[in-house]
């Protein structure tokens, strides 16, 4: 093994006798070629052995400067003592002689790794790699690349510090120095052995951007209790769980091993870690896909229709709504788990959507298909067309994420404008209105309507009405049309709600008014992006 | 539910004859409807008005003075300020532009306090009861 130099004996050496297994004793050994973790386990069992080995023969002729008293003295003194004493609890052990170990491993079956739990032993052979790839295959997703992201248990760090204090009082001992940082990660090794069997098994690459994710949760249930012992150690890192879960998150744990001192840490835990008497278990494996946006617009011919479903206890006041219509079909193409559906502004369920119609978007969460080709997505806007004749959409495409914010300014700073029906109480003639296409940037100051108020702060709200036309019917109806800033109610602005909005027709007209029919002409804004329909 | 409070139809001063002389919404030394201040969706800061809790006194001309009570349970949101500035509005629009006040009730209320309230017509029996029986 030619990773491996002479200062790094001592670390295989008693790591190898502790029942670490062979990736792990490379990580010790800041071993960082990834191609070496990746071979055969065996293999990788018997050079360690013949690394050993050579060295031993060494020794027996020659003995090296620093190594050589301390080697001759465990094995004289270690002839009496029996192979119990790994499991001891209490300070660090004597190191066995490894000649003894070597003819047991030879014949015996692979010892789960005190360190890694078996996540670097069963868990980079083959038969897992399978396992997940079955998942991942029967889950019928659509993806191009993938991440593979492992959630370890929090016990796997405390062994990992207990294995660290072990190496570094060795090497202490004999008088040889050791940087933590090089130490390879056990997340990190993982992945180099994991990544490339996967990314063959599946036929796509591996990468960290990707948006399809492959999880896998392991447990070790049989040492969860190893961590408890930090919890009286540094209390203040465990704070209550807001739900059932256990207090003992690994980013807790960490947390806790940062400040824990040695002396207490190892008061508390064996050093060598025990060997466990299971491997570990991989209790979920799930698949997710990144949520894909799609956006567009919509018309709403219906003033039976709200936008969103309007259920009251438990029931259902109005039949389907805007975002259902539009969103069922998205559903069933994208083959999500659930939608978001969000527009710029909207309107009243008595209330018409006419003109380009209203920029909306729907976030699909948890896709299983995500690519989609333009000609698809008319398809996809035809069926929804097809579907209803309260709503239709036009400019059904895919956007992005940051796209959704476009049209969340729009809501706030575009201008929309309006057809109104308004009725009066006195009779009016031509002249009468007629003064009303003159007004400019009138300015209206609207309190919180009172058919909001009950679910909306009580303010003031100052609005101004851009260009006003009117188009008279006949002596008590006549037609608006306006153009306004975005957030004022056209409503109110009518009939005055009771005064509270000023100026109002009513009081512009010195007549009672009230609104019975209103359009929406036009949502001003440009976005998304006008496809050719 | 929102509720607004305004006069009722038969209350003696939207009976012909009657001028206001003012409004006061100060009905205590301590507690003045004016200074009502609400904010956020719950409207919490609001005073709590029981059903005989004062929203108002009115004087008219001819040396009367009516005291208006809220008649519902909820907190005060806003009581109307333009029947200060323009008295005439309570009496020419009484039931929209001249408005005495708006409560919010308890949501939970909401449900008995409209069962316990009188349907227009209802109402109109009320009136024309009280009109049988005095003469």
């Amino acid at each position: 093994m030619s990773s491996l130099t002479e200062k790094d004996r001592p670390i295989v050496q008693l790591l190898l006798n502790t029942g670490t297994c062979p990736r792990c004793i490379l990580r010790f050994c800041c071993v960082g070629s990834q191609a070496l973790y990746r071979h055969p386990y065996k293999d990788l069992m018997k050079d360690l052995r013949e690394f050993l080995k050579n060295n031993q023969e060494k020794e027996d002729t020659v003995c090296s400067e620093v190594v050589d008293p301390p080697c001759k003295r465990i094995r004289l003194e270690h002839m009496e003592e029996g192979p119990d004493d790994l499991n001891h609890n209490g300070p660090l052990q004597q190191i066995p002689s490894v000649n003894d170990e070597n003819a047991a491993m030879e014949n015996s079956p692979v010892k789960v790794c005190n360190v890694c739990l078996g996540i670097l032993q069963e868990f980079c052979e083959v038969d897992f790699v399978k396992k997940v790839c079955q998942k991942v295959n029967s889950a019928d997703y659509q993806f191009t690349s993938f991440v593979f992201s492992v959630s370890l248990p929090p016990q796997l760090s405390v062994r990992e510090r207990a294995a660290w204090l072990l190496v570094k009082q060795e090497m202490g001992n004999l008088g040889l120095s050791l940087t933590k940082d090089d130490i390879v990660q056990l997340k990190e090794a993982y992945k180099w052995i994991i990544h490339p069997q996967l990314s063959e098994e599946l036929g796509v690459p591996a990468d960290g951007k990707s948006l399809f994710e492959v999880s896998v949760v392991f447990a070790h249930p049989e040492t969860d209790e190893e961590c408890h012992f930090l919890a009286t150690a540094c209390p203040d890192c465990f704070k209550p769980a807001k739900n059932k879960q256990s207090v003992f998150t690994r980013m807790a744990v960490i947390k806790a091993l940062e400040k824990i001192k040695e002396e207490d840490f190892l008061k508390h835990f064996p050093c060598p870690p025990s060997s466990p008497k299971n491997l570990c278990v991989a209790l979920e494996i799930q698949c997710n896909n990144g949520a894909v946006f799609v956006a567009g617009r919509y018309n709403k011919y219906s003033r039976n229709l709200p936008q969103t479903p309007w259920i009251i206890d438990g029931e259902r006041k109005l039949e389907s709504s805007v975002e259902e219509l539009i969103s069922e079909h998205l559903m069933a193409e994208f083959k999500a788990d659930s939608f978001n559906f969000s527009s710029s502004g909207r309107e009243d369920v008595d209330v018409r959507t006419l003109g380009n119609g209203r920029p909306f978007a729907i976030e699909l969460v948890n896709p299983r298909r995500i690519h989609f080709t333009a000609e698809e997505m008319k398809g996809l806007q035809q069926t929804i067309n097809n579907s209803s004749d309260k709503i239709q959409v036009r400019d059904l495409q895919l956007v992005t994420r940051s796209a959704i914010g476009r049209m969340k300014e729009g809501e706030e700073e575009k201008t929309k404008t309006y057809s109104a029906l308004i009725w009066t109480d006195k009779a009016i003639q031509k002249e009468d209105i007629a003064f009303l296409d003159d007004i400019k940037e009138l300015k209206l100051d609207q309190k919180t309507p009172l058919r909001v108020l009950h679910r909306r702060p009580l303010a003031v709200r100052c609005r101004i009405i851009h260009t006003m036309k009117s188009e008279y019917i006949d002596e008590h109806h006549f037609r608006l049309h306006l153009k306004t800033q975005a957030g004022t109610y056209i409503k109110e602005f009518v009939h005055g709600d009771f005064g509270r909005t000023k100026p109002n027709i009513g009081s512009l007209l010195n007549r009672t008014a009230d609104i019975l029919e209103l359009d929406v002409e036009s949502v001003d804004v440009d976005w998304p992006p006008t496809l050719d329909n | 539910r929102i509720c607004v409070i305004t006069l009722a139809e038969a209350h003696p001063l939207l009976q012909s004859g009657k001028t206001i002389k003012s409004i006061n919404y100060q009905i205590s030394a301590n507690c003045s409807r004016l200074q009502n201040k609400v904010s956020g969706k719950s409207k919490r800061g609001a005073q709590f008005l029981t059903e005989l809790a004062p929203l108002c006194r009115i004087s008219s001309s001819d040396g009367e003075e009516y005291t208006i009570y809220s008649c519902i349970r909820g907190r005060l949101i806003e009581v109307n300020e333009n029947i200060l500035s323009n008295p005439t509005i309570l009496q020419e629009k009484p039931s929209t532009e001249g408005y005495i006040a708006v409560v919010l009730p308890k949501f939970e209320e909401s449900k008995s306090i409209t069962q316990g309230l009188l349907t227009q017509k209802e109402y109109e029996e009320v009136l024309l009861k009280r009109l049988n029986s005095s003469s």
